[in-house]
């Protein structure tokens, strides 16, 4: 399997071979920077297409196919329009927080895609707490939204924001004991390693029913966490009109739009990391012909492939179902989302423990 | 009807009795509320609904006609005119007490009158604005722009509301009250809003998420229209029925004409009946495929709107290649319809027939039976039978609510009592219930269109009416079922080309009229829920 | 020289509707800095081929203007799908219906609150000239009384056709449109007569 890491050593050599390490240290730094923002750009544009386009064919519609072939200009067109639109800012808001409320959601999803294993030796961060701080990251964007629904004075924005809060800090247990389940399996919390153990099998077949249990409880709550229907509540458009956004227009909105797709890429990566193997191919033990052919394909493909599949899936959820109520989003989440990934994590220990494992 | 008029000539020996299109019962303003407590609650009168409250101005005098029903005595029309002792300071005491429906009726009284009702809880003004001068449908309304210019300010003094009563001078006074408390958390819900299905504004006091009380603003799309009749010639007014509930045009201009029609002795051709019914059935389908559709995208499930519009997009087909348009047909003239049926209606009326219980199927599947559908539709927005018939809650609303209430039994019209089709009912009482009724009811209207189809028979599809069309003096009123219940159609004529006054009473005027006893308690998700169910549509109710 | 074109409109130019391109290619023809007049194109390409609609129906043509949405006729296919409910981020306001003396100052609030650039459409009779209902003592006859439309969708009601024919018509007039100098739509009468003196004498 090619390793780009051998690409990235190479150009830390030249680099350093003309000018101090600080220098090339901050000139990767800076390199890595922009090439996460043109990542998150592209990702998020490519990812407002592939909804609109996947709901219009759930619905029988074609989506986009005027502007550019079969519509691929669209969000160009969109994304232009956007950044021209005035900034309204209104009166009796609170100015700084609600400019700032944006950004921290954008820092929020841009630092987690940072974590995100790319491919093979493709990963901008890789320490010994990989998911623990991805988990951590991924707590500050709620404060974008409380903070976005709360300065906007504005009751609907309001009501949006505390909707989110309340969703977003109740799923994130599902979420950390799902994704702790898989760790107490693999052993390690370094996201290099988990991909590496999953050389010879994913995660979700080598873990077997708690693996499942653990995939299936990960995906409902990132969907929540996502603010994706049928949890769409924060943004519910038939009762509050936008939500927390409401108040928000031009490229602040846009930020929120961006981040919202983002988020949904960021959620299908871990998923894919925890349980589909990252960037690993697919490799069936004692098959030597397929897994050399399985290797051919370069493992970025392999990873963003596996993103976009649990996306697809989670995309799939929200054309499909209505939205649910709040007291029915807690109370689901309280009363058997949470309890059951506990005792998931209890079955995983004992598999573990007892070696019932492949 | 004589033994009706010897049990209200003993309970109440100062009325008089007049023939004209029914019974109808001239009251005194004084015995007036005594007399309708013994209309409620007598056991041989029972009149327990209330259909409709037209407001009447004579010239020399004003005063109020109700027309009741009685679901239990073969559903008997009767009207009850009361007449103010005077006219400049018109006062009745109010029903609302009795009828609840009569609350937003009289409301609308007061707004295009000026009668006071007393002991109203709640006299503001309906549909225009509260600085509004003067009341439009009164005969010496003063139309002068300059009165009432366009206001681009804000309204003010929205929590203000009255009380009158009468003094032992027998005085009209009024008393100031407030619709909400000074420490309501109140949310603005509308007039432009996603969910409101049209300019409805709801103002809500919420506790947390939970609904405290619903207050409601209409008059968004008020456009005048029975003041508009007025200055109309009879077939000139017949495309507003159109514009008021455009999801059920063909039913509503069915009605205006049966109306028009049996004031003037009009026989309809046997071919214009068949059309008539089959055009009607094809509204209702339409209109309950979008109703679904709205129910499900207001719960956040958009695939099933679009699936939805697929199948009504067939009906649309149907209507544009006879009446030459997808909505505001003009279809329904006075005597008959204005077209004959496109060669091809048979064949298309044919296949929405065939493909329809296999896409319904599809939609149960998509969201019928989705567990979080039916989690967010069962249980709520409970309306009892009592409350139904109190409200006056009619069409798949009522039925949803196990009141058996179809017009299309109750009184037959057109061909209906030649086909066979059941009247759904449900016991449920809730929003589920309701939705339940309407997909059933599709099922329903393909019965009897399956039946009419090949049975359309051959003829005039239009009986010969004179060109100028006057209605001899008198007074008539009309109902049909529409597709969201009961619609009314009330004309006076005085012998002139233009009628004196049209009064349309409109189903969905008595099913908003229900939101604040249905949301309360419940959440503020939930008020999108039950507005859906109800399904009310806004310029309906405006007019 | 814009406007000269306009006058000079044949008849036969009525019918193919690209008058309003050539327009703008006549625009850029004279004299507009080819930077400026890209960087205007790119713009007006943006925004024309990204019309997000505020819902806002008030009447029968909301129903018509949801069955544009719907899968027959399908107003994704020009990235007009995105309806917003919260006017910040909507682009235009389409006035479906008749808005009455109640509304006039909701609807007048809806498009003060529409972030620029911003465009009308009035649909249906109603929001043209009042329609049926034009007589009425509380409708407003037309909704060019209180916002300025740039383009008119008659019908009663509209066609999804004809929706789509209106909302062409206005991704042509934004292409027109400039941001970086030149006439904008902006520009005030009085500067309008004072650049074009001839006008005035017509107008009178």
């Amino acid at each position: 399997m090619f390793n780009f890491g051998n690409w990235t050593s190479a150009f830390n050599e030249l680099l350093l071979g003309f000018m101090p390490e600080w220098g090339a240290v901050l000139l990767e730094c800076v390199l890595i920077g922009v090439l996460v923002l043109l990542a998150y750009t592209v990702l998020a544009l490519f990812y407002i297409l592939y909804e609109r386009k996947l709901c219009a064919w759930f619905q029988c519609r074609l989506g986009p196919m005027r502007v550019g072939k079969w519509g691929l200009l669209q969000v160009f067109a969109d994304m232009f329009k956007i950044l021209i639109k005035e900034l309204i800012c209104l009166k009796g808001t609170d100015r700084f927080l609600f400019k700032l409320a944006p950004y921290i959601i954008i820092t929020s999803s841009v630092t987690m895609l940072a974590c995100l294993p790319w491919g093979n030796g493709l990963q901008i961060i890789d320490w010994n707490i990989g998911i623990f701080f991805i988990l951590a990251v991924s707590s500050v964007g709620v404060l974008g939204i409380l903070l976005a629904g709360w300065s906007s004075n504005n009751k609907y924005t309001l009501i949006g924001a505390m909707r989110s809060g309340a969703q977003m800090i109740s799923y994130e247990l599902s979420l950390g004991l799902s994704l702790i389940t898989i760790c107490v399996f693999a052993g390690t919390m370094n996201i290099t390693e988990l991909v590496n153990a999953q050389n010879n099998a994913w995660f979700i077949f080598s873990g077997h029913i708690p693996a499942i249990i653990a995939f299936i409880i990960y995906v409902i709550a990132a969907t929540a966490e996502t603010n994706r229907g049928p949890f769409d509540l924060p943004e519910a458009e038939h009762e509050l009109t936008a939500g927390y956004h409401t108040e928000y227009s031009g490229i602040h909105f846009g930020f929120f739009y961006l981040a919202e797709y983002l988020n949904l890429f960021i959620v299908s990566g871990i998923a894919s990391l925890m349980f589909l193997g990252g960037w690993m191919p697919l490799h069936i033990p004692g098959w030597e012909g397929f897994n050399e052919v399985m290797n051919c394909i370069p493992s970025i493909v392999w990873f963003l492939a596996k993103a976009f599949f649990i996306s697809f899936v989670i995309i799939w959820f929200k054309w499909t179902f209505p939205r649910v109520r709040i007291d029915q989003m807690l109370s689901f989440e309280w009363k058997y989302l949470m309890p059951f990934s506990l005792v998931n994590l209890v079955l995983m220990t004992v598999c573990v423990a007892l070696g019932w494992h492949f | 009807m004589s033994d009706i008029k010897t049990i209200i000539s003993n309970v109440c020996p100062s009325v008089t009795f007049e023939e004209s299109d029914g019974l109808l019962i001239n009251v005194p303003e004084k015995d007036w509320h005594a007399f309708a407590i013994h209309l409620k609650d007598d056991k041989e009168l029972d009149f327990d609904v209330l259909t409709a409250v037209v407001g009447m101005d004579w010239k020399d005098s004003i005063g109020v006609i109700y027309y009741l029903t009685s679901t239990s005595h073969d559903w008997n029309v009767i009207a009850v005119k009361v007449v103010c002792e005077d006219r400049e300071n018109a006062y009745i005491h109010t029903v609302s007490d009795l009828w609840k429906v009569a609350n937003f009726q009289e409301r609308e009284v007061y707004d295009m009158f000026g009668i006071k009702f007393i002991n109203h809880p709640d006299m503001r003004r309906f549909f225009l604005r509260n600085d509004w001068v003067g009341h439009p449908l009164r005969k010496d309304y003063d139309a002068n722009p300059e009165l009432n210019p366009i206001r681009l300010d804000d309204e003010i003094n929205e929590d203000d509301s009255r009380i009158f009563t009468l003094d032992d001078n027998g005085k009209v006074v009024e008393t100031p009250t407030k619709v909400f408390n000074e420490d309501d958390y109140v949310v603005n819900i509308g007039p432009q809003h996603p969910s409101t299905h049209g300019v409805m504004r709801f103002r809500t006091s919420l506790d947390g998420e939970v609904i405290k009380k619903v207050d409601i603003t209409s008059g968004y799309i008020h456009r005048g229209i029975e003041k508009l009749t007025e200055g109309l010639t009879y077939p000139q007014i017949l495309h507003f029925t159109d514009r008021m509930d455009y999801m059920s045009a063909h039913q509503n201009r069915h009605c205006l004409c049966m109306c028009i029609e049996k004031a003037l002795g009009v026989e309809v051709p046997r071919r214009a009946q068949v059309i008539r019914t089959m055009m009607d059935e094809l509204m209702r389908i339409s209109s309950h495929l979008l109703a679904f559709g709205c129910t499900a995208m207001d719960m956040g499930a958009t695939t099933a709107f679009f699936y939805g519009f697929r199948e009504r997009e067939l009906v649309l087909d149907i209507f544009e290649k006879t009446c030459g348009a997808r909505m505001s047909m003009n279809y329904n003239v006075i005597g008959g319809v204005i077209a004959d049926l496109h060669p091809d209606f048979v064949k298309d009326v044919k296949h929405l027939i065939e493909i329809m219980p296999s896409r319904l199927k599809e939609y149960h599947k998509l969201f019928t039976g989705n567990l979080i559908a039916k989690n967010r539709m069962k249980g709520i927005g409970i309306l009892s039978k009592e409350n139904a018939v109190n409200y006056a809650v009619t069409g798949p609303s009522g039925r949803g609510s196990n009141w058996s209430c179809d017009c299309r039994k109750k009184h037959p019209y057109a061909v209906y009592d030649e086909v066979e089709f059941d009247e759904v009912l449900e016991t449920g009482c809730d929003s589920y219930s309701r939705y339940l009724v309407r997909m059933k009811e599709i099922e329903q209207s393909c019965r009897i269109l399956e039946q009419l189809v090949d049975k359309i028979p051959e003829g005039d599809i239009r009986a010969q009416v004179p060109k100028i069309i006057k209605l001899p003096a008198g007074r008539w009123y009309q109902q049909v079922e529409a597709s969201r219940g009961t619609f009314g159609v009330y004309i006076e004529s005085t012998g002139e080309k233009t009628p004196f006054r049209v009064h349309f009473q409109s189903p969905c005027f008595n099913l908003v009229g229900v939101m604040d006893l249905c949301c309360t308690g419940f959440m503020i998700a939930d008020l999108i829920t039950i507005g859906a169910a109800l399904d009310f549509v806004i310029p309906d109710i405006d007019r | 020289m814009g406007i000269d074109s306009i006058k000079s409109m044949k008849r036969e130019d009525f019918k193919d509707n690209e008058y309003i391109d050539k327009l703008v290619e006549e625009l850029n023809a004279s004299g507009a800095n080819v930077v400026v007049g890209k960087l205007d194109q790119l713009i007006d390409w943006g925004i024309s081929n990204s019309l997000w609609p505020l819902c806002f129906g008030t009447s029968c043509c909301a129903i018509e203007f949801m069955s544009l949405g719907a899968a027959r006729y399908d107003m994704a296919r020009f990235g007009f799908e995105v309806a917003r409910n919260s006017p910040r981020q909507a682009d235009y306001i389409m006035v479906q219906g008749t808005i009455v003396h109640r509304m006039a100052p909701a609807m007048l609030r809806l498009y003060e609150q529409l972030a620029e650039p911003k465009y009308v459409i009035a649909c249906g009779g109603c929001a043209v000239s009042g329609g049926p209902f034009k007589n009425s003592y509380c409708v407003v006859p037309g909704v060019e009384k209180i916002l300025p439309v740039d383009v008119y969708i008659p019908g009663c009601p509209p066609r999804p056709e004809a929706m789509f024919y209106g909302l062409m018509q206005l991704q042509r007039k934004i292409k027109v449109q400039k941001f970086f100098g030149g006439v904008n739509r902006k520009e005030k009468i009085e500067e309008f007569f004072a650049a074009h003196p001839e006008e005035k004498e017509e107008i009178g």
